[in-house]
């Protein structure tokens, strides 16, 4: 059974997701919505990982290296400004899909095991990732046209 | 000299008691004995009371209610029998202005237009035109709103295009679509007549709407009086009149709302059927609201639980019911989940699209409504959804122009928004007409820089010189109400039309006539090559703005200037089948979610974040209406130890916005003079501060100074007055502003005025001039005192009048 590695997958992805909101929300306070919105997202996930813990318990979990691979990626520095911003909330994106993904086979493999504990665990959060996806999506979608084209 | 009443002491005027039929009052105030009256509506609050204009020798010399007019029955306010002096006083700009070495100085209207349009066009060159941004109103008339709104996204093609509307009204109407799928009010004014119960939801109406506020009253003294329920942290006129007030702690409506839901669920107060025929959503709301048991919300809000039951109690009972919203709500914290919680409270009672019941989500400014209706607040025309690539296309077709110049890639720009983007610098041009966000936005310090920026070409039209327009590299002195003609909506839908009653003064020119001078001069287009803006003045506007709603829930089809012009002002929808307009739209409670005619897919109430238009068609609740459901979040500033105080704006029942009109009455201006800091009596007698004192008010953006008033407010909770700038020559930091944080609604962009957490204390006079910021702030007014003495003879400001 490898259920194992794939809760150190999702723990260290939601964990990285979380740290990337509140350091977003730190990097670019100057925006209206920035700051408040990512410290409500990352206080979702930081709920998550509070409630992995019990399910690391029952399966433990296996350190997997491809989130912070992942992270180390993606994140590069401080970015300030308007290009910035539209490149963090496109990195954050990319790390919540992977968080996404996470608990969609975790929730497959939980319906195997007849964990409906673990099942309903990730039906829950899946719903809280795909509005922390949501909004990145729309928030996205609003700064792109600005930075690419009127920007500089 | 003819006056009804000193409206200054009574400001309400005498009952005339009533149930079902709101009786006439006439009230009058004229300087001089009219030549002749000439029709209009007041736009002093969002009331827009019929009123007609008294002239004599060319000059405006009073006013008089309209006994005729659904509205006010006759009836006028202090602003509306006062402010109209504005149009008369020597500080109005008189000639066009362009900054010239750092002092703006007469110019030519050729010189300044053919400026204007030379910017315009080298901004476009490099940076398109989404480096170009419009800042407007609750002011302007449905004529020149539409005109700038085609000209913004047909003519341009840019996104970035808001008003302060953003500030007064956007929750309006995000609730009234988050709830319902469209803007657009349920209600009609005539509910108040013969309702049960009215329920005012952070809106000071004694004080905000002070006519509609004299309806409620002479319903009150009459049969079968309403039951009146009020929730606003401060004890304010309107609730002392309330049977029960509920006085929650700044940004917990939410809880509150919840609470009265969940009572209204567990004592079995609500409609099944309706719930089950009519809505959708509610098994979520149950088991959301379940949880804000009295107890709890008494832990959350401070409401004592015994005051909320016995709301739901009164609530549960009434046979019918009108809601309000205002501000209290509007600028809070949760600003569109609470709204919506009013709207849901109707729905799960059923009690909408029948006499005596209806929601008000109240508008801030008087033609605020239009703003919304014709897409000058970012919104597409009519009610329009951005995201439905048909309406987009039906636009197109109406304008004739390809659909592709209409931005429609994502939510139109918001005026915090905008702001930021000139902070950045990638907008480089802002036009603002007409409004003040120099003493109006949040967080000031930033906007004053933001205003100054050297790489911002700033272009301001206003009626006078005003802490923002000074600021401008290219002034155009405007014509105001009674000096142009034009409509505008109230928030029951009603469509007023308002004469020119007298000439402008010097060479001012109306907001429609700039707009389309612009408009010629950039020499827009629609695909035929043919001019885009067809018309050439306010009746051609109106004209064209009826195609654009025919068929749409805001219908003006069936409208004309002549209508308009025989008594009262109509209420939209007019068509062929509502002609003489409609008193309550969703009479059938088929309201307007469907995919088709919706104006939004709906957001998420927390982050804001939009619904696709794949989601919503899996979901489409093809008319039924959406029961919105939200938890309560604490605010994103609270007071702790350093900033151990809440602190709330808002309005005094003198003065409009910035008094820039307001203050120009004497009168008014004398009636209340000054900022004040409201505190509770526990608080003041603390810290050792007697009524008179003056206080020193510090937040984490920035500080005022102002003279104490103790009492009616709750302990812990500080109130200042919003409309206080520095144009009239007072130096010390007194803006409410200074202190407001820059945060918004994440679904309407509403910021939020109603909550920052502020410390205070206690100073002598002497350390008024001893105040640090005190010659930043002098710096902005020599300027004016400099620009006045440069174009002394173009404009005069004189002293009070």
């Amino acid at each position: 059974m490898f259920i194992a590695n794939y809760i150190g997958l999702l723990h260290g992805s939601e964990t990285h997701l979380k740290d990337s909101l509140l350091k977003v929300a730190e990097h670019h306070k100057s925006e209206p919505d920035i700051e408040y919105i990512c410290q409500m997202l990352a206080g979702w996930s930081d709920m998550h990982i509070q409630h992995l813990e019990h399910f690391i318990k029952r399966y433990e979990e296996a350190k997997e290296s491809e989130p912070d691979k992942l992270q180390k990626t993606l994140f590069h520095g401080i970015r300030k400004g308007a290009l910035g911003l539209l490149r963090d909330l496109h990195d954050l994106y990319l790390l919540a899909t992977e968080v996404e993904i996470s608990y969609m086979v975790i929730t497959q493999a939980s319906q195997a095991l007849r964990d409906d504990e673990l099942e309903k665990f990730c039906k829950d959060a899946i719903k809280e990732t795909e509005r922390q996806i949501n909004w990145l999506k729309t928030r996205l979608k609003q700064s792109a046209p600005q930075v690419l084209v009127a920007a500089g | 000299m003819h006056e009804t009443r000193d409206s200054i002491k009574d400001i309400w005027g005498g009952r005339t008691p009533y149930y079902g039929s709101w009786p006439e009052r006439v009230d009058e105030r004229t300087l001089e004995e009219p030549e002749r009256w000439v029709q209009s509506a007041c736009v002093l609050c969002s009331n827009d009371c019929g009123m007609d204009i008294g002239v004599k020798d060319g000059k405006i010399v009073g006013v008089r209610g309209r006994a005729v007019d659904r509205v006010n029955h006759g009836r006028l306010g202090p602003k509306g029998l006062h402010a109209w002096e504005a149009n008369n006083s020597p500080d109005r700009l008189k000639y066009p202005m362009i900054k010239r070495n750092g002092k703006l100085e007469q110019a030519s209207w050729d010189e300044a237009m053919e400026l204007i349009v030379r910017r315009s066009r080298e901004i476009i060159e490099k940076h398109t035109s989404n480096a170009i941004g419009f800042y407007t109103t609750g002011q302007l008339f449905i004529e020149e709103y539409y005109t700038l709104g085609v000209i913004g996204k047909a003519g341009l093609g840019t996104p970035h295009m808001d008003g302060n509307t953003r500030l007064c009204t956007a929750t309006a109407a995000a609730s009234l679509m988050e709830s319902f799928g469209s803007d657009g009010q349920p209600g009609s004014y005539t509910d108040l007549d013969t309702t049960e119960l009215i329920m005012l939801a952070g809106h000071n109406m004694s004080n905000t709407q002070t006519v509609l506020w004299t309806r409620i009253l002479d319903r009150l003294s009459g049969a079968k009086p309403p039951v009146i329920i009020v929730i606003d942290p401060r004890r304010t006129w309107t609730a002392a009149k309330a049977d029960v007030h509920l006085a929650p702690r700044a940004g917990t409506n939410v809880a509150v709302l919840n609470g009265l839901q969940n009572l209204l669920i567990e004592m079995g107060k609500i409609d099944p059927e309706f719930i089950t025929q009519h809505t959708t959503g509610f098994e979520v709301l149950k088991k959301t609201v379940s949880s804000y048991t009295p107890e709890n919300v008494e832990k959350l809000t401070g409401v004592p639980e015994g005051d909320l039951r016995r709301a739901a109690q009164l609530i549960g009972e009434a046979k019918s019911m009108v809601s309000t919203c205002l501000q209290g709500v509007y600028q809070s914290n949760q600003a569109t989940a609470a709204a919506c919680q009013v709207n849901n409270i109707h729905l799960l009672r059923g009690m909408l699209g029948r006499q005596g019941c209806g929601v008000l989500q109240m508008n801030g400014q008087p033609t605020a409504q239009n703003t919304r209706e014709t897409g000058c607040d970012g919104a597409l025309p009519a009610f329009r959804n951005w995201d439905n690539p048909s309406h987009i296309e039906e636009l197109a077709r109406i304008w004739n122009v390809n659909p592709v110049i209409i931005p429609h890639w994502s939510a139109p720009t918001h005026a915090m928004q905008l702001f930021r983007y000139c902070e950045e610098g990638s907008i480089k041009m802002l036009w603002i007409s007409a409004t003040n966000p120099a003493v109006s936005m949040p967080d000031l310090a930033r906007i004053r820089e933001i205003l100054d920026k050297r790489d911002l070409f700033l272009v301001v039209q206003d009626a006078f010189l005003t802490e923002t327009s000074h600021r401008a590299d290219v002034l155009l002195p405007a014509a105001i109400w009674g000096e142009k003609t034009g409509t505008f909506t109230n928030v029951d839908r009603t469509v007023h039309i308002s004469y020119k009653a007298v000439e402008p003064p010097g060479e001012a020119r109306s907001d429609l006539d700039i707009f389309l001078d612009y408009a010629r001069r950039m020499e827009f287009k629609d695909k035929d090559g043919q001019p885009l803006i067809k018309w050439n003045d306010p009746e051609g506007a109106f004209e064209a703005w009826k195609v654009c709603t025919e068929g749409r829930m805001c219908d003006y089809s069936g409208m004309t200037y002549e209508k308009l012009s025989k008594g009262s002002g109509i209420q939209w929808p007019c068509n062929e089948k509502f002609p003489d307009g409609a008193e309550r739209i969703y009479t059938n409670f088929v309201f307007n979610t469907g995919f088709e005619d919706c104006e939004t897919f709906g957001h998420d109430l927390d982050t804001g974040a939009v619904t696709s238009l794949q989601e919503y068609k899996a979901i489409d609740p093809k008319g039924k209406a959406w029961l919105r459901a939200s938890d309560y979040h604490s605010p994103h500033e609270s007071p702790d130890e350093e900033y151990p105080f809440w602190l709330t704006t808002g309005r005094i029942v003198y003065h409009f916005h910035t008094r820039t009109k307001t203050g120009r009455s004497k009168e008014l201006y004398d009636a209340a003079a000054d900022a004040f800091l409201q505190i509770s009596e526990t608080d003041a007698s603390r810290l050792g501060i007697k009524e008179g004192d003056w206080v020193e008010v510090t937040s984490r953006r920035g500080m005022v100074q102002m003279q104490a008033a103790v009492g009616k407010i709750e302990p812990g909770q500080l109130f200042i007055p919003f409309h206080y700038g520095y144009w009239d020559g007072d130096f010390r930091p007194r803006a409410a502003n200074e202190l407001t944080i820059t945060e918004w609604d994440p679904v309407s962009k509403q910021p939020h005025f109603k909550y920052a957490a502020v410390k205070i204390s206690k100073i002598s006079p002497q350390q008024l001039s001893e105040d640090p910021d005190k010659e930043k702030q002098k710096g902005v007014f020599q300027s004016i005192g400099s620009l006045i003495d440069t174009i002394s003879g173009a404009i005069l400001i004189g002293g009070r009048h």
